[in-house]
């Protein structure tokens, strides 16, 4: 069994907040990514060409003065592929190159080799294409209305909510709505294709899914699994946006690659990447609840509709992560919540940190506030009131029971270190005055389910060699995108040894040396490739320990790991001497690992089951100042506690955590996408699409790790996925923003803006609460 | 030997000449592409991300001077006479990290690290140039960087840090050294490259650009590039001939004669704001959020003006202010108020072989009030929604003379005079801020984009006078950014 006590003392490397394992190298720009790989001397670059069209049929397309632009070598389109053209993650409606239609503007037509980028570039302009334009559909509200989805709705339910809503002594109804939010991952798609003999091809991609795009080659260029290796040694950030989003450029180099025999490389600059690439879901929430005196929520509907784009993608599993997540930290008796998955002429929507929990999230979060301003109480108390309980009150609307819930105590801790009360009644009488500065403050708590919603995904493996002189060689199936997950399986696989962290070499993800791996993904990488490599390097130390029992005539259980040494009773030898001896005794010194999450079960017809493993809990208190008279407002203060569980490296953790709450918060503030009448998107590269700066975060941002904090499952050292959860935290800075707007109605009305609250829609809100309307 | 027609300049310590680059390659290309250095990254290709940032050193007054630029949008002959420094030059000699990158590992200021050699080369021009270590003035120097992975938090940590603990580095080690090396280039003060692609000219003196646009008068003059950068990485635009006015230092003068301030056209925002903002403490904050760090050490006000886009903050100030322009040309010059160059969207009063040469700004007299308010979505590095620029002159509360100018709010930066006329002779009353509210709406007719809607510009300019009024009749000065927490 793996969780067994080992003979090997206090872990020395896990749980210590060490540095990134290429931090040194981040910072000389030694690190390298896809676009600083050494070139190829017959490097072919290739750029794509986008339809400027959202929705209209491709009546023609001639791409001759493509063909025969300077440094051309060759034009790829639909025509050209061999095998499926699809770049899909499952439902095979992503073409590579647009057949016949274009469904969304900037969905890419044809690709160009030649051999500069800028000759390829150009080259893109010569083509010839005309279109029949058709009315796009471009809005929830017109998928709506013509009744356009991807794919069929799906609803949770339990108890009787409608009687429950009616029967309740208060009911009220309402909307939210959130927009998209562009991953703005540093580093941009790309990928490098080099052939190899006998039609065989490497393929280097920044991507969190490397066993996916091997596979979508295979189908596209009709070629066995076996045959295509794609390796990646670090995204420069991804955050979902690289988990089906970086196959089409893949796929596109592997077939130029395939088609010239020669290496390929394609890198999208900012403006093509944000306009061909899928984002966040918006969501358009319909919500009516009944509730009691107290706050307690008696039953509650909520209706939700999701901007898919124009095909499926990730779109079902995020939808059901939504409607997995209504709860958030509450417990709803009665309760039906429905989503409909609309498709619209925009690029296919896709993962993004959360993949759907933070807008339901910020749903529930703005109906108890509504409670709370409804019944002239703090939030706070209704959030409290209606947490889940322990013994009782403990099930969620899905039917697995929450054994784990922590937000009381956390709750509670936050208050004191945050000196909330105080500083809220301070807000109060602040505002009560005639001032042109509004403030607010909220807490807001966040219960994120950590498994791939998709069961299957919760699966992984590792590969793990010693070799003679004692240094270790680590693989498994996950992917450095930054978020540490290659310094936190080294620490485990360092502690299993018990060896000094530098013996471990971290390397690249390769399909070739840990095969049909899953997307690194849902928070789950450390979880599962932990797991995973700790289960071959267990292998492979249980090998050695029957090697020093042999070799020095103890017992096995008298072996003990111990700083690079192994002690057999009384004999002691280095960890290299071993390795060396068990060569000699002609002992395997490696071995594979492998890990699947325990107690997952989950019936998508039904829409119940136990579909997370446990769950991660944290807590934030936000306060923001706001100008009445221009809607622009800055965030003075942040307080988190969050739960890791125990943490494999606090540095790390706590890296996710503040990072994690930034981006949630540039979602809910300042970045907005906006398309004009005919489907464009105009915001498609920084200058226009602002996501938070340093001057953004507040000096006072207070992020705590919970020291109480511990795994009740068995996961690897007891610590929690850190990725997505503190994402949810942000909604306290949107709640906060409410609490401002609110105090110009003396608290008697809660305001209805959506996301992201730009200063344009805080002083829209502002207006309509001073002139009486909500 | 000078040689006219090379670009001379040191990368790291190594001199190198260029005899035949295209003149708008980018330095990030350059690096990239010629020397092979792939620690400068490109996240934007727009002067907005920083991934690129660099840091370009040269000789003032007999000292090093270090500015942060970002390379994506420098043409390469800009280094001309300079150091260029990059992220991989920063280890010493014993292969030992800079204090700025061992704070930056320390700090965990890096996680997928893509940004992090522009952070890391942002927070080498800041340990050369500020000690300040508020929270303000850290903010304001990584403005131009963009992490999407850390929140911050540990980079301002970092920063702190290596700001901390300053001590002079091989760079200061080696200043004297350096400065030979610069001077040992031999630089030819004025360049001309003919590329087979571009013609480019880097005259020295004013004269010479005369004769050069009088040859060439179809020209793009740039001085930062900051602008026409994009148009080479954005668009691929093809430029057959550029003249650069950077190296002009008769252009680069900010001096106060005779109740103006006098700016010469390729004086950078940076060596701009401190004055300016001296003579008119309201810019101060303007020029905080105008572009970034690294925008500002390349941008010039000339610039700014010249190109006459509608959203670019230094413009309704100029107009507000009733700036003068002088623009010259082989035949001479004529002075232009400001508020007269810009025609129509895109049409300026420039005609071929013009250029802008000085910006005269008057003095502020006694009574006079000058007030300018940007609102964009993110505080930092953004571009205004509304830019509005009020200058009053007040006689016992009544307002005697003013002027009032909008960006955003039209295909120009446009006057408000239905606004300005309501106002005058009136007291900062209610009244007058409603009267003044109604006169906007005949002003003006902004229009919806994606940095505002229509209704919101139009409520928001009235609001500004709302603000302005409060803050001139002493009711209150409300300065979000500067809000603490309760």
């Amino acid at each position: 069994m793996l969780d067994r006590p080992t003979k090997s003392l206090l872990p020395a490397s896990v749980h210590k907040p060490i540095a990134h394992d290429s931090a040194a190298r981040h910072v000389t720009g030694e690190a390298v990514y896809i676009d600083d790989f050494p070139e190829p001397r017959n490097l072919l670059h290739i750029w794509p060409a986008l339809s400027p069209h959202a929705a209209a049929r491709i009546t023609s397309m001639d791409t001759s003065q493509v063909d025969s632009a300077p440094g051309v070598v060759a034009v790829f389109d639909a025509s050209t592929v061999p095998g499926i053209n699809d770049c899909s993650p499952t439902m095979g409606d992503d073409p590579v190159f647009a057949e016949g239609r274009v469904d969304f503007a900037g969905q890419v037509l044809f690709a160009v080799a030649a051999e500069s980028e800028l000759q390829a570039r150009l080259a893109c302009r010569e083509s010839v294409v005309e279109y029949e334009i058709e009315e796009p559909v471009l809005t929830i509200e017109q998928a709506l209305d013509r009744e356009s989805f991807v794919l069929p709705s799906s609803t949770i339910r339990r108890g009787e909510p409608e009687r429950a809503i009616q029967d309740a002594p208060h009911q009220f109804e309402g909307t939210i709505r959130n927009g998209g939010q562009d991953h703005f991952y540093l580093e941009g798609q790309a990928a490098m294709a080099i052939p190899r003999e006998g039609g065989d091809m490497v393929i280097y991609c920044s991507t969190q899914h490397p066993s996916e795009i091997q596979l979508l080659i295979s189908k596209l260029l009709n070629k066995k699994l076996h045959s295509i290796t794609v390796e990646v040694r670090r995204m420069g950030g991804a955050f979902g946006g690289k988990e089906s989003q970086a196959s089409q450029w893949a796929c596109i180099a592997a077939m130029t690659s395939e088609q010239t025999g020669r290496p390929a490389k394609i890198r999208l600059d900012r403006d093509v990447d944000m306009l061909a690439t899928g984002k966040r879901h918006d969501f358009l929430f319909s919500y009516r609840v009944g509730f009691g005196d107290d706050g307690t929520i008696h039953g509650l509907f909520v209706e939700m509709a999701s901007k898919c784009g124009y095909s499926a993608d990730l779109s079902r599993p995020i939808n059901d992560r939504a409607l997995l997540s209504i709860d958030n930290a509450y417990y709803l008796e009665n309760v039906v919540a429905t989503t409909h998955l609309c498709r619209t002429n925009t690029v296919s929507n896709t993962a993004f940190r959360g993949f759907g929990a933070p807008q339901a999230v910020l749903c529930m979060e703005r109906i108890i506030d509504e409670i709370g301003c409804y019944l002239g109480k703090d939030p706070l108390q209704v959030r409290q009131r209606n947490y889940y309980g322990k013994r009782t009150r403990n099930i969620a609307p899905y039917g697995m029971k929450i054994s784990d819930f922590v937000l009381n105590e956390m709750t509670a801790e936050l208050l004191e270190s945050s000196d909330y009360y105080a500083r809220r009644q301070r807000i109060r009488q602040m505002n009560a005055g005639e001032s042109n500065l509004l403030r607010g403050i909220a807490l807001t708590p966040a219960k994120f389910g950590v498994s791939f919603t998709m069961s299957y995904y919760n699966q992984a493996g590792a590969l793990v060699h010693v070799y003679t002189d004692g240094s270790i060689h680590l693989n498994h199936g996950g992917t450095e995108m930054g978020q540490g997950l290659f310094i936190k399986v080294a620490q485990v696989v360092a502690d299993e040894f018990s060896v000094p962290l530098e013996w471990v070499k971290l390397v690249e993800t390769n399909t070739s040396r840990v095969p049909n791996t899953s997307a690194t993904a849902a928070s789950s990488g450390s979880d599962i490739n932990g797991m995973a490599a700790k289960a071959a390097a267990r292998t492979i130390k249980n090998r050695l320990i029957g090697v020093a029992a042999k070799a020095f005539g103890v017992e096995k259980d008298e072996v003990i790991f111990l700083n690079g040494s192994v002690i057999a009773g009384r004999s002691s030898v280095s960890f290299q001497k071993l390795a060396k001896m068990a060569q000699v005794a002609c002992v395997s010194l490696s071995s594979t690992g492998y890990y699947r999450t325990p107690k997952i079960n989950w019936d998508p017809k039904t829409m119940t089951g136990h579909p997370f493993y446990y769950f991660a809990y944290g807590v934030a208190v936000s306060e923001v100042a706001i100008d009445r008279l221009t809607g622009e407002y800055r965030i003075t203060r942040v307080d988190i506690l969050h739960d890791v569980g125990r943490s494999l490296n606090p540095a790390v953790d706590l890296g996710q955590i503040e990072g994690g709450f930034v981006q949630g918060t540039g979602w809910l503030t300042s970045e907005e996408l906006w398309w004009d009448d005919n489907g464009a998107l105009k915001t498609h590269a920084p200058s226009t699409y602002k996501i938070p700066a340093s001057g953004d975060v507040p000096e006072a941002f207070n992020v705590k790790i919970w020291e109480r904090g511990r795994n009740v499952e068995q996961t690897i050292y007891r610590s929690k996925a850190v990725g997505e959860p503190p994402l949810l935290l942000a909604v306290s800075v949107f709640s906060a923003i409410s609490d401002a707007v609110s105090s110009l109605s003396d608290y008697k009305r809660w305001p209805a803006i959506d996301a992201p609250a730009t200063p344009e829609r805080v002083l829209m809100a502002i207006d309509k609460m001073r002139s009486n309307g909500v | 030997m000078q040689d006219r027609h090379s670009i001379r300049f040191l990368l790291g310590s190594e001199s190198r000449e260029l005899t035949d680059i295209v003149p708008t390659t980018t330095v990030l290309e350059y690096l990239r592409k010629v020397e092979r250095m792939t620690g400068t990254k490109e996240g934007c290709a727009e002067g907005d991300c920083g991934a690129c940032t660099v840091v370009v050193a040269e000789n003032v007054n007999g000292k090093l001077r270090y500015k942060a630029c970002n390379s994506c949008i420098m043409f390469v002959p800009f280094l001309h006479g300079k150091q260029l420094i990059t992220v991989e030059h920063l280890k010493n000699r014993n292969d030992e990290l800079h204090p700025v990158q061992q704070a930056m590992v320390d700090q965990h200021g890096s996680q997928c690290g893509f940004c992090t050699p522009g952070f890391v080369m942002s927070l080498f021009g800041m340990y050369h140039n500020e000690c300040d270590t508020s929270r303000v003035a850290i903010d304001d120097a990584l403005a131009g960087n963009l992490c999407r992975c850390t929140g911050y938090a540990p980079i301002v940590r970092a920063a702190r840090q290596a700001l901390h603990g300053h001590k002079p580095d091989q760079f200061d080690h080696r200043e004297k050294q350096t400065l030979r090396s610069l001077s040992d280039l031999d630089a030819a003060p004025s360049v001309h490259i003919d590329s087979s692609q571009q013609s480019y000219h880097a005259p020295a003196t004013v004269k010479e650009l005369k004769q050069i646009l009088k040859e060439k008068p179809a020209s793009r003059i740039v001085a930062g590039a900051t602008d026409v950068g994009l148009w080479v990485t954005k668009e691929r635009r093809h430029l057959d001939c550029v003249i650069s006015v950077s190296d002009i230092q008769e252009l680069q003068s900010i001096s106060v004669e005779k109740e103006m301030i006098r700016i010469g056209a390729a004086t950078t925002i940076a060596e701009a704001m401190d004055t300016l903002s001296l003579y008119y403490p309201s810019l101060d904050e303007l020029f905080r959020r105008y572009g970034s760090e690294q925008v500002r050490n390349q941008a010039t006000i000339g610039g700014n003006v010249a190109n006459g886009s509608p959203i670019g903050d230094s413009l309704p100030v100029l107009v507000a202010l009733d700036a003068k322009l002088i623009i010259s040309s082989a035949a001479g010059s004529r002075t232009l108020p400001a508020e007269d160059y810009f025609i129509d969207y895109g049409k300026q009063d420039l005609g071929p072989g013009e250029f802008l040469e000085r910006i005269d700004l008057p003095l502020p007299i006694e009574g006079q009030q000058f007030r300018v308010y940007k609102l964009s979505k993110r505080f930092h590095q953004d571009i205004s929604a509304v830019c509005g620029a009020f200058s009053l002159t007040l006689e016992a509360g009544i307002i005697q003379a003013v002027r009032i100018s909008f960006g955003g709010m039209a295909a120009t930066p446009k006057r408000a005079f239905h606004c300005e006329e309501a106002l005058i002779g009136s007291p900062l009353s209610g009244d007058a801020i409603v009267r003044g509210r109604q006169a906007l709406q005949r002003d003006f007719n902004p229009i919806t984009d994606f940095r505002g809607s229509s209704d919101y510009r139009t409520r928001v300019a009235g609001n500004l006078l709302e603000k302005l009024f409060d803050e001139l009749s002493g009711r209150e000065q409300t300065i979000v950014w500067e809000a603490d927490y309760a």
